[in-house]
């Protein structure tokens, strides 16, 4: 079987460079804890080494571009190539993200060269400029063909000749195999070991004995003895679902009544692969352009009837001449869009196996009747002016909670299980003011109450009131007070400055959060 | 339509309950046991009320420390004058793993709402309902057990006429945080004290309310509830008492 290696070089600097859209020319390279991981060629010319501290490669070359390690994204860059490679052959086996495997289509394309070199081509054009291909016998030696070929070439080993081939390679090519690889080339080079042919000309037994199990198999495959086989992968399935219109639709309601079908098309073939989507992107396109698109997080998973859901709120907002989303909109313009649909798509982002969401037994019929009631209320106020409260941590009552839009899912939460220090203590407030409002603190003689950087109260708190649009508390005495905490939020990125915040009871009997900012009092909560 | 939990829901799960107790699978739907405890003419007339489909007055979980204050029933109103106490009626029923919402209370406080027992994830907020206020409690009404209402304007007979229609069908209750042309009770705060705080040193730790329940012309009924957790405190003795031993212990 003879094996075709595609190899991009660097691929982690590619990926993400491609991802901070940076030309791929400048010198930059890919840190993981601190430490070199992979550099471009630029980078290698200033004298920048994998395995180099972050300072060791700023000194060598001060404009070097550093950009943080993602086995993820690298992977998700490879897909586009791994399918480009698939058009050629199938059975292509994604070695490592910059590294693939296939079986060599010799016959087809007239020569092994001449399929190298149509592989090559198809890559360029798809915008891949560094890759070198190898063809060879075993996977090691394509592998080492490979790394030996030029930029846009490739090298073909004959069959049978990998051990030649491999015999004048210098033993530092097995630094590309992991931690492992790079401590035997240490030590091969102590023993004076400087090809790999002379590791291959010592006695099998001995090399087992003398470098365990690994050593053996890299003699195994210097000998061009090497019995790895890859594994093929399977493409995975295409499960995005589309519509078209002809002619192309100018209102919500016929889109909606159009995607139907669509919709549990989309989710019958998830349920058919035992999935299902808890986040969906959905693409409208108008004239061949899309003109919409929004990706949507479920708190269970998508249903049909979700998605058409889906599919109304992102286009009605999308058309609202207001543009303001969550706003109220008058009924009359609600159901224009901006320019008529031809396409709805729907594209899995986050797909889970469905055994994780299974119901129970008996339904969740209570549950399916208020999403259905809470839809009808969305229908008339917009989505995101139905919210679900869900508790988070922080300082401020305001921020030690969020407001999710429903149907939305909650990310970036603060975890609330950490101690959260200058929080105040005791019951939480009923009335949370989201923004405050401001008020003003005075004391005996009439002076407004400070509190300085060091948390000292100028004054005791004696009078207060609070000023806003609607629910003014008229000036009343304190009965008493308690505080203050003092916090500091974010002051390595320009926060609001010290603040302090004050228990206040009222004439009334009733509490009261305020802070005391640098720019004056507000009222951040009521105990009510 | 159906109210999830609503009409004659309650009794026949019990039933069902008794199922296992007895073992008896014939008579289980039809009979439940009476309870010798309470009146037989009472009982019977709650089941046949519950057999013709009649979901108001359906008792709605209330809190332990409100349970025999105001008990809330199906498809009544209810008016409050603080925040805390709109809380406090919907506690009961979400503890009982009802539905509960909230509309037009722009400064909902979830984490004092999660300290009373509401559950959040069973629990929807419309923070800002605007002019559609009126479509969207009844929209709410539908489907949830209790609804808080801040009504945003004020409200004449007509449009309270067609919520409680809706909801003595719907078998929910509605507690107006605001005022309200026809409750079956108006709970107010009558006098409260913190304790915890002084000048400056200290904290909030508990506060004490009298409670009064005006129930049409009838005079008003007063009792002293305590927060965090509302329960119920005697008014006077135990009151002074612990005054006295704060300041001792201080």
């Amino acid at each position: 079987m003879r094996v075709m290696v595609v190899w991009c070089p660097d691929w982690s600097v590619v990926a993400a460079l491609e991802a901070a859209d940076r030309s791929l020319r400048s010198p930059a390279a890919v840190l993981s804890a601190n430490v070199v991981e992979v550099c471009n060629g630029p980078a290698r010319a200033e004298g920048v080494r994998r395995g180099q501290r972050r300072r060791d490669a700023q000194a060598r070359c001060p404009e070097l571009l550093l950009l943080p390690t993602n086995p993820d994204r690298d992977a998700r860059a490879f897909e586009p190539v791994l399918a480009v490679v698939e058009d050629l052959r199938p059975g292509v086996a994604a070695l490592r993200p910059g590294l693939l495997a296939v079986r060599a289509p010799g016959s087809w394309y007239g020569s092994e060269t001449a399929a190298a070199a149509t592989a090559c081509q198809a890559l360029v054009e798809t915008g891949v400029w560094d890759v070198r291909v190898g063809i060879a016998d075993d996977l090691f030696t394509a592998e080492q063909a490979a790394r030996v070929a030029e930029v846009q070439a490739w090298t073909v080993v004959p069959p049978g000749e990998s051990p030649a081939f491999l015999r004048g390679l210098p033993v530092h090519v097995l630094q590309d195999d992991g931690a492992r690889g790079r401590e035997l080339v240490g030590l091969l080079q102590r023993l004076g070991l400087r090809t790999l042919g002379d590791l291959a000309d010592l006695p099998g037994d001995a090399v087992e004995h003398r470098l365990g199990a690994y050593g053996a198999t890299v003699r195994r495959r210097a000998r061009g003895e090497d019995p790895t086989l890859f594994a093929a992968r399977t493409p995975p399935p295409e499960l995005d679902a589309e519509v078209p219109f002809e002619p192309p639709l100018d209102s919500v309601e016929a889109i909606t009544f159009s995607v139907r079908t669509t919709a549990e098309r989309f989710v019958t073939q998830l349920a058919h692969h035992q999935l299902v989507a808890t986040g969906v992107r959905v693409e409208a396109e108008s004239d061949g352009v899309v003109c919409s698109s929004r990706s949507w997080l479920h708190p269970r998973h998508f249903s049909a009837r979700d998605l058409v859901d889906r599919v109304h709120w992102q286009l009605q907002s999308a058309g609202s001449t207001s543009g303001v989303s969550g706003s109220l909109r008058g009924r009359k313009d609600a159901g224009v869009v901006r320019a008529p649909i031809d396409r709805v798509r729907f594209v899995p982002e986050l797909v889970e196996p469905a055994a994780a969401h299974g119901e129970a037994l008996w339904g969740s019929a209570s549950h399916d009747l208020v999403e259905r009631g809470v839809a009808r209320v969305q229908g008339m106020v917009g989505f995101d002016a139905v919210r679900r409260p869900v508790l988070q941590g922080g300082r401020s009552p305001s921020a030690r909670q969020a407001l999710v839009p429903w149907g939305d899912r909650a990310v970036d939460l603060r975890p609330a299980d950490r101690p959260w220090p200058g929080r105040v203590p005791g019951p939480a407030p009923v009335r949370v003011f989201a923004p405050p409002r401001a008020a003003e603190v005075v004391d005996d003689g009439g002076r407004p109450v400070r509190v300085t950087d060091r948390g000292v109260v100028s004054g005791e708190p004696r009078h207060f009131r609070v000023a806003g649009p609607t629910g003014d508390l008229p000036w009343q005495p304190v009965t008493a007070w308690a505080g203050p905490w003092p916090t500091d939020e974010g002051w390595w990125s320009g926060g609001a400055g010290p603040t302090a915040r004050f228990q206040v009871v009222g004439a009334d009997g009733r509490a009261w959060l305020l802070l005391r900012a640098p720019d004056g009092w507000s009222l951040e909560a009521g105990y009510d | 339509m159906t109210h999830p939990q609503g009409g004659n829901a309650g009794p026949s799960l019990d039933s069902f309950e008794h199922v296992f107790d007895h073992g008896a699978m014939s008579s289980a739907r039809s009979v439940a046991a009476l309870d010798p405890g309470r009146s037989v003419v009472e009982q019977l007339r709650e089941r046949v009320a519950a057999m013709e489909r009649r979901p108001a007055g359906d008792p709605v979980a209330t809190l332990p420390g409100l349970a025999d204050l105001v008990p809330l029933q199906a498809g009544s109103t209810y008016a409050v004058d603080s925040a805390s106490l709109a809380l406090a009626l919907a506690a009961g029923a979400s503890r009982a793993g009802e539905w509960v919402g909230f509309a037009g209370c722009t400064d909902f406080g979830a984490e004092a709402a999660a300290e009373l027992g509401i559950e959040l994830s069973r629990t929807v907020l419309v923070p800002d309902p605007g002019e559609h206020w009126l479509e969207v409690t009844a929209a709410l009404v539908d489907v949830l057990r209790v609804v808080v209402l801040r009504p945003p304007a004020t409200v004449d007979e007509r449009t309270a006429g067609i919520l409680d229609s809706r909801l003595r069908t719907r078998s929910a209750v509605l507690v107006v945080h605001g005022q309200w042309p026809r409750v079956s009770a108006r709970l107010s705060v009558e006098e409260s004290v913190w304790t915890g705080p002084t000048s400056g040193a200290g904290e909030l730790r508990e506060r004490r309310a009298r409670v009064a329940v005006h129930r049409g012309a009838r005079p008003p009924q007063r009792a002293d509830l305590a927060w965090p957790g509302v329960h119920r405190v005697d008014p006077g003795s135990e009151w002074q008492a612990r005054e006295v031993r704060e300041i001792r212990r201080a």
